[in-house]
């Protein structure tokens, strides 16, 4: 009796104004995707998209469902009348030299920027309570970002969406450093998606494998964009994206095979009933070319080429809602093998133990033609002991040359020749290839420069401590441990010194 | 409650004239009070039916509203930073993960972590936080929300969020919504000494300050009841000096001794746990939130042998006997909830979203198309002229400056120069 009252509130609740919206067209979408990337150093990217768009005005009144469009990022765009916002949370950074571009990049720790609506009145006020509710959504220390360190830029930064006139005075833009991102940032991020780590491209998005990375970024970007074609209305785009490189050396043991159950140790088992798109593509572009072979396992049905940030790429497609390629009884799990074994295929470390043995490293290299390779090592100086130091410490000491043993590719070939037959400065290394012959060159030594102790310093300690000695414990023992009487002044001659000196030697008192 | 009134009603008018009829003759009277007698009985029948049934209902109201709180909210605080302390974190996180086990919503927890230890680059398993050495029980997890982290975690927000002295902008999940029926756990852990509590290693809180914070909560009505549970070295000074009604203490060491850590683990490299939360996770683990374990057992917990100091508890301030307190009136969220099994059915009425669905394809036609922002428009920038500085008149300093100049000048020099200046 006393349950069925709330139960009847519930009811009138759902019969009310807005009503039951099971027949209305979906007037929100969700495509998410995911590319695979394997980078040429070995690592593999991984970046997560996942789109929601919302065919609504949000400036309007009285807007209260929300279907695929998470509420609580609806209500902060209608409140405080946002036409962008762009939110990061990133640990790592991009590197750039060996992974090639990235797709989107962002600084280390948290950024947030933010086009206002030009009918906001006071954007500073806004803008600080904007950060306050996402530190608080987002469980970060966004409530630190305060005028100390906000920007207005004034030529960088315009708006990513639809925008009629860009008044910079409505732009901030702040970044902090020393922001952590950990679980519980990816926990409420993760909230926020339609399907929410349960079906669909979200199940591979486990914690413990990664944050495990070289790079992590987490960002949501929410932006007004076209509806159509035609472009006289505006829809409101939310991306969550999530980028992450697995390192080959953490994750893969050097190896570089990759899958899905190696970086994630998750298979696509679902996709997203919600979503209209899940896809999966995987970079395909060394697949063709002779020198690299990279089997993808299953094959992909279609692929996609284009230009993507300059180059011309090849992505193989796995499209999720298609039946064919996963259903109930098969999971997904994409495969990427490398062929040929790889380039740099032998390294040998052995680390020195003090007064042991010392640094070993041997690396095979293949240098390519008309370039420069560096090879460097960084090393810490220690201090010896005082007695391992050599007479002459201040010279510095050596370290032995670096060895290098190269097979040379040769102009012309050479043929093998009978060591008694020829002359003794073209029998010094044995030929078995004429198209290369072998060199060993050294490099020179080095010279280094201990930081050497002052060796004078225990002379100088001894003196000291003996002078105190003697002088304080000395004065003391003396004081302490003689008696002292007056003396008569001595008044004889020179027999009566010497019978003094006898009596003394006896030990009679003196005369 | 309602059956006792009629039976006092008939048992009023039974007596009144059981004492009149004593005056009318006798034989009368007797049969006067015959019927009196009958009905008498049958009222004190009434009467007794009428109380059992009431005291029934009684039983029930009582049982239903036992324990006096209506909701639960838990306050978690790690003050320790730095990779070696590593065990703080654990044991606050250990804590956090029994209470959202038994019920308590991460909107009714406050965790306060004044360092990562998860994601620290010292961490050889990302993304974890270990209580048993061999990595036995992640205590993060994969659902956790840390509400106050890092530089957050100061001796100010902490008392703000107890006493609800908090800024207007702050955000829900960061406030401590407790009102008058609310029991709350508060569980600190970290670096102590005797009668104080240190902050991240720059700040400490005093027991007096508690004290007075948990007086300004009292005042304020904020809490029904409040556990408080400290796991640092001296920690039972922490509660000597509370005087607010309805708070019980619990403490990992007295005055003096030390609290220890439990073990550490060789891969990690630091100690995971302290002794006494370590036992009294181990304690929680075998609640569920049917359980009728209630405080007495949870004072046994870790005796001397096991933890080498001595923990102790004060209940003086508390008004029920703590063999009374279930666990989970504090570590849980047990709700009463009657189920029934009538069905409603459901209409749908979707006449009125329709309606403005077409609205927004009118009003389509009439505009003109949008386009989007170019993203280095070059000739732009470089033909922007920069903004003029809005124009302040010169500050109170500027002018009495110049005024003292003037002054200097006209008496050094006389006052005829005057009219050749201005």
């Amino acid at each position: 009796m006393a349950a069925a009252m709330p139960l009847a509130l519930l009811v009138l609740l759902l019969l009310g104004p807005r009503g039951w919206c099971l027949a209305e067209p979906p007037r929100d979408s969700l495509r998410e995707e995911l590319v695979v990337t394997p980078l040429p150093s070995g690592d593999v990217a991984a970046t997560f998209q996942f789109r929601t768009r919302w065919d609504s005005e949000l400036q309007r009144k009285g807007v209260s469902h929300y279907r695929l469009f998470p509420k609580a990022l609806g209500q902060l765009i209608s409140k405080y009348s946002l036409r962008e916002l762009h939110l990061s949370f990133t640990q790592g950074f991009w590197r750039t030299r060996y992974w090639g571009p990235p797709f989107l990049q962002a600084p280390s720790g948290a950024e947030l920027w933010v086009w206002f609506q030009d009918t906001v009145t006071d954007v500073d006020k806004s803008w600080k309570e904007l950060s306050n509710v996402l530190s608080g959504i987002f469980c970060a220390s966004l409530n630190f970002i305060d005028s100390t360190n906000t920007v207005t830029p004034t030529a960088s930064f315009k708006p990513l969406g639809l925008a009629n006139d860009t008044d910079h005075y409505f732009l901030r833009y702040a970044v902090l450093p020393r922001e952590v991102v950990c679980t519980e940032n990816l926990t409420p991020w993760k909230k926020l998606l339609p399907c929410s780590s349960k079906a669909g491209l979200s199940v591979l998005l486990k914690a413990d494998r990664l944050f495990h990375t070289s790079y992590h970024s987490q960002a949501v970007h929410i932006r007004p964009v076209c509806r159509n074609a035609r472009c006289t209305s505006i829809s409101w785009e939310l991306r969550q994206t999530l980028s992450v490189v697995f390192d080959a050396f953490i994750t893969g043991q050097g190896k570089k095979d990759w899958s899905l159950f190696r970086m994630f140790s998750r298979t696509l088992t679902e996709p997203c009933p919600l979503a209209s798109e899940s896809r999966v593509y995987v970079d395909i572009t060394s697949y063709n070319q002779d020198n690299e072979t990279l089997e993808v396992n299953p094959p992909p049905t279609t692929t996609y080429q284009d230009i993507i940030l300059g180059t011309r790429k090849t992505y193989a497609i796995y499209d999720l809602l298609d039946t064919a390629m996963i259903n109930n009884s098969r999971n997904l799990n994409i495969q990427l093998k490398w062929k040929r074994p790889p380039e740099n295929g032998y390294i040998h470390y052995q680390p020195a133990q003090d007064r042991l043995q010392p640094h070993l490293l041997e690396m095979l290299i293949q240098l390519p033609a008309n370039s420069v390779t560096k090879v460097s090592i960084q090393f810490e100086r220690a201090l010896l002991k005082w007695t391992e130091y050599t007479p002459d410490p201040n010279h510095g000491f050596y370290v032995s040359p670096s060895v290098l043993s190269a097979l040379v590719p040769s102009v012309v070939a050479a043929k093998p020749v009978d060591w008694e037959e020829s002359p003794l400065f073209n029998s010094l290394f044995p030929v078995s290839d004429g198209s290369n012959y072998f060199v060993r060159l050294y490099t020179e030594p080095l010279l280094v420069n201990l930081p050497t102790p002052d060796f004078s310093m225990p002379y100088n300690v001894i003196c000291l401590t003996c002078t105190v000695v003697a002088v304080c414990y000395g004065s003391f023992y003396n004081l302490l441990t003689r008696t002292f009487h007056i003396e008569e002044p001595r008044t004889g001659g020179l027999a009566k010194r010497l019978a003094n000196l006898i009596r003394r030697a006896r030990g009679v008192p003196p005369l | 409650m309602e059956s006792q009134k009629p039976a006092g009603l008939l048992y009023g008018t039974a007596s009144a004239p059981s004492g009149a009829g004593s005056l009318k003759p006798a034989n009368m009277a007797v049969t006067y009070c015959f019927s009196r007698l009958a009905t008498a009985l049958v009222a004190v029948l009434l009467l007794s039916f009428g109380s059992v049934a009431a005291s029934h209902v009684e039983d029930q109201a009582e049982q239903f509203f036992r324990s006096g709180h209506t909701n639960n909210w838990a306050v978690l605080v790690c003050t320790s930073r730095f990779w070696f302390n590593y065990r703080h974190v654990a044991n606050t996180l250990s804590v956090y993960r029994s209470v959202k086990r038994l019920g308590i919503p991460d909107s009714h927890i406050v965790l306060m972590l004044a360092d990562d230890m998860a994601c620290n680059p010292r961490n050889p398993k990302p993304a974890t936080v270990f209580s048993h050495k061999n990595m036995e029980l992640n205590v993060y997890g994969d659902d956790v929300e840390v509400d106050y982290r890092s530089y957050e975690v100061t001796v100010e927000n902490f008392l703000r969020v107890l006493t609800g002295r908090i800024p207007p902008s702050t955000p829900r999940s960061k406030r401590l919504l407790s009102d008058d029926r609310s029991n709350i756990l508060i569980y600190m852990t970290g670096h102590g000494g005797n009668g104080f509590l240190k902050f991240q290693d720059s700040e400490e809180i005093t027991n007096i300050e508690l004290a007075d914070a948990f007086e300004q909560m009292w005042q304020k009505r904020r809490y029904n009841e409040l556990l408080f549970i400290i796991d640092t070295c001296q920690g039972a000074s922490m509660y000597e000096r509370f005087y607010s009604p309805n708070i019980m203490a619990l403490a990992s060491s007295q005055v003096g001794e030390d609290s220890l850590s439990h073990q550490p683990d060789p891969a990690i490299g630091v100690h995971l746990m302290d002794r006494y939360t370590f036992y009294v996770l181990e304690f929680l683990e075998e609640i569920n939130p049917a359980s009728q374990t209630n405080m007495n057992d949870l004072f046994q917990v870790c005796p001397k042998s096991l933890c080498v100091s001595t923990p102790g508890h004060r209940t003086d301030l508390f008004q029920r006997d703590p063999k009374n307190v279930l666990i989970t009136d504090f570590f849980g969220s047990v709700r009463k909830v009657e189920i029934t099994t009538e069905t409603i059915n459901l209409q749908q009425g979707s006449e009125i979203m329709e309606s403005s669905y077409k609205e927004d394809q009118m009003d389509e036609e009439a505009m003109e198309p949008l386009k989007y922002a170019e993203q280095l428009p070059v000739a732009q920038i470089i033909h922007q002229k920069p903004k003029l500085k809005d124009w302040h008149p010169p500050g109170g300093f500027i002018l009495g400056l110049w005024a003292l100049i003037i002054m200097v000048f006209f008496k050094t020099y006389g006052i005829k120069h005057m009219k050749f200046i201005f």
